[in-house]
């Protein structure tokens, strides 16, 4: 155990913990858009910015999900510096996704109310990899990458057009921060609309009721790396006792 | 130039073989695929993901991101054209545009007849022969809008 101040107050913590995770669990709160506890942190929003002074004095401004917490660490979320370097990170997330509710409140919420750069729509997706990280490690199937790079940089299946590892399961859609991918379920059909490609899939219905539950693609994927017999995956969480 | 399945089978294969389809040199197997068969064919990349079991979507990323990898077929030739700070103040712009215009095909495409590919540098570290054009990996230095046409002439 290491202890540290957050804006003043003296705390506890894991040595190596990262510096969001101990503010949250202190119950101080930091923006961010990209960081989930169900994945490692990536640092792309930069919106989690924290100014830190170590114990040997040296002092700087760290995206503070990537930022492990050490003995005499100072961490100070909010001044108006931070608040400054948030409100330039916000304007162009703003501009980048102007139609994006979550950026719109962020923002409102940052007191940035209309983007000071020449917005450009590029969809919702802020390219936090997320998705990526969900897929990849929740998952386990990566179907999803980050592609190309710079200005064209994307979330994509591989070649725009190949889901064959995907198994429809919907955490990208779930985790996704800003809504960039959606998910649809119809008529024994679902539909995983990403910036670049939409997708369908079968589903399977339940054998008592007869809603469609679950993707075919995900029950063969269940029952063939976990040794579950498909047969388990006849009934749906409601029909069983 | 197409490639069969064969034989990308093959030479990725042999590529794997090389490195002991050990994951960490993904790059280097993608860019001794690229040299063998000239690009790397979306085939290609389903080879080296099942052989080093490293899921398509990065392998696809991986390609993606760097510059040097083509996913596309390229021509016999291949142009590089320096933009980089030195060739550009003197003149790189007028001679990529003299290049494109003798070829008719943009940076980053190939010609319809495969004789041309044509990409740009910035900086290949030979400054003081600026502006500088690389054919085949061969330099020409000190290069003039009107030697663009005899020299693109010297290659079928």
């Amino acid at each position: 155990m290491v202890t540290l101040t957050i804006d003043g107050r003296t705390v506890q913590a894991e040595e190596g913990a990262m510096a969001l995770d101990v503010a949250q669990e202190k119950g101080i709160y930091i923006p961010t858009l990209c960081a989930h506890e169900s994945v490692t942190p990536y640092g792309a929003c930069r919106l989690c910015l924290v100014e830190v002074k170590t114990a040997a004095g040296r002092e700087r401004l760290v995206t503070s999900c990537l930022y492990p917490v050490e003995e005499g660490l100072e961490v100070i979320t909010n001044s108006e510096r931070i608040l400054r370097n948030r409100q330039t990170i916000i304007d162009l997330l703003l501009a980048r996704c102007p139609e994006s509710t979550v950026i719109q409140d962020m923002a409102r919420e940052l007191g940035v109310e209309k983007s000071s750069y020449h917005p450009e729509d590029h969809g919702n997706c802020i390219l936090c990899a997320l998705c990526v990280r969900a897929c990849q490690e929740v998952v386990g199937v990566s179907a999803i990458s980050l592609v190309n790079r710079g200005v064209e940089r994307e979330m994509a299946i591989p070649f725009f057009d190949d889901s064959t590892a995907c198994i429809a399961c919907g955490s990208c859609s779930y985790i996704c921060p800003t809504s960039a991918i959606t998910m649809e379920d119809s008529g024994g059909v679902r539909t995983i609309r990403m910036p670049n490609n939409e997708t369908e899939f079968e589903m399977v219905p339940c054998k008592v009721c007869g809603n469609y539950w679950m993707p075919r693609k995900q029950v063969d994927y269940i029952s063939r790396t976990k040794g579950i017999e498909p047969e388990f995956f006849d009934l749906c969480t409601t029909c069983r006792d | 130039m197409t490639i069969d399945a064969e034989q990308i089978r093959d030479k990725v294969g042999s590529v794997l073989d090389k490195y002991q389809r050990d994951k960490g040199m993904l790059v280097s197997i993608l860019q001794d695929t690229q040299a063998a068969l000239g690009y790397l064919a979306r085939e290609s990349l389903l080879e080296v993901s099942a052989g080093l079991e490293v899921p398509l979507s990065q392998v696809y990323s991986v390609a993606s991101f760097f510059r040097a990898f083509s996913l596309k077929p390229r021509g016999r030739h291949l142009i590089d054209v320096c933009l980089g700070t030195a060739c550009h103040v003197r003149g790189a712009v007028g001679i990529l545009e003299a290049i494109e215009r003798e070829t008719g095909i943009k940076s980053g495409d190939t010609s319809e007849d495969m004789r041309f590919s044509l990409e740009t540098v910035n900086c290949v570290g030979a400054c003081a022969l600026g502006p500088i054009v690389i054919v085949d990996g061969k330099y020409e230095g000190e290069m003039k809008i009107d030697r663009v046409k005899p020299l693109l002439a010297s290659y079928d």
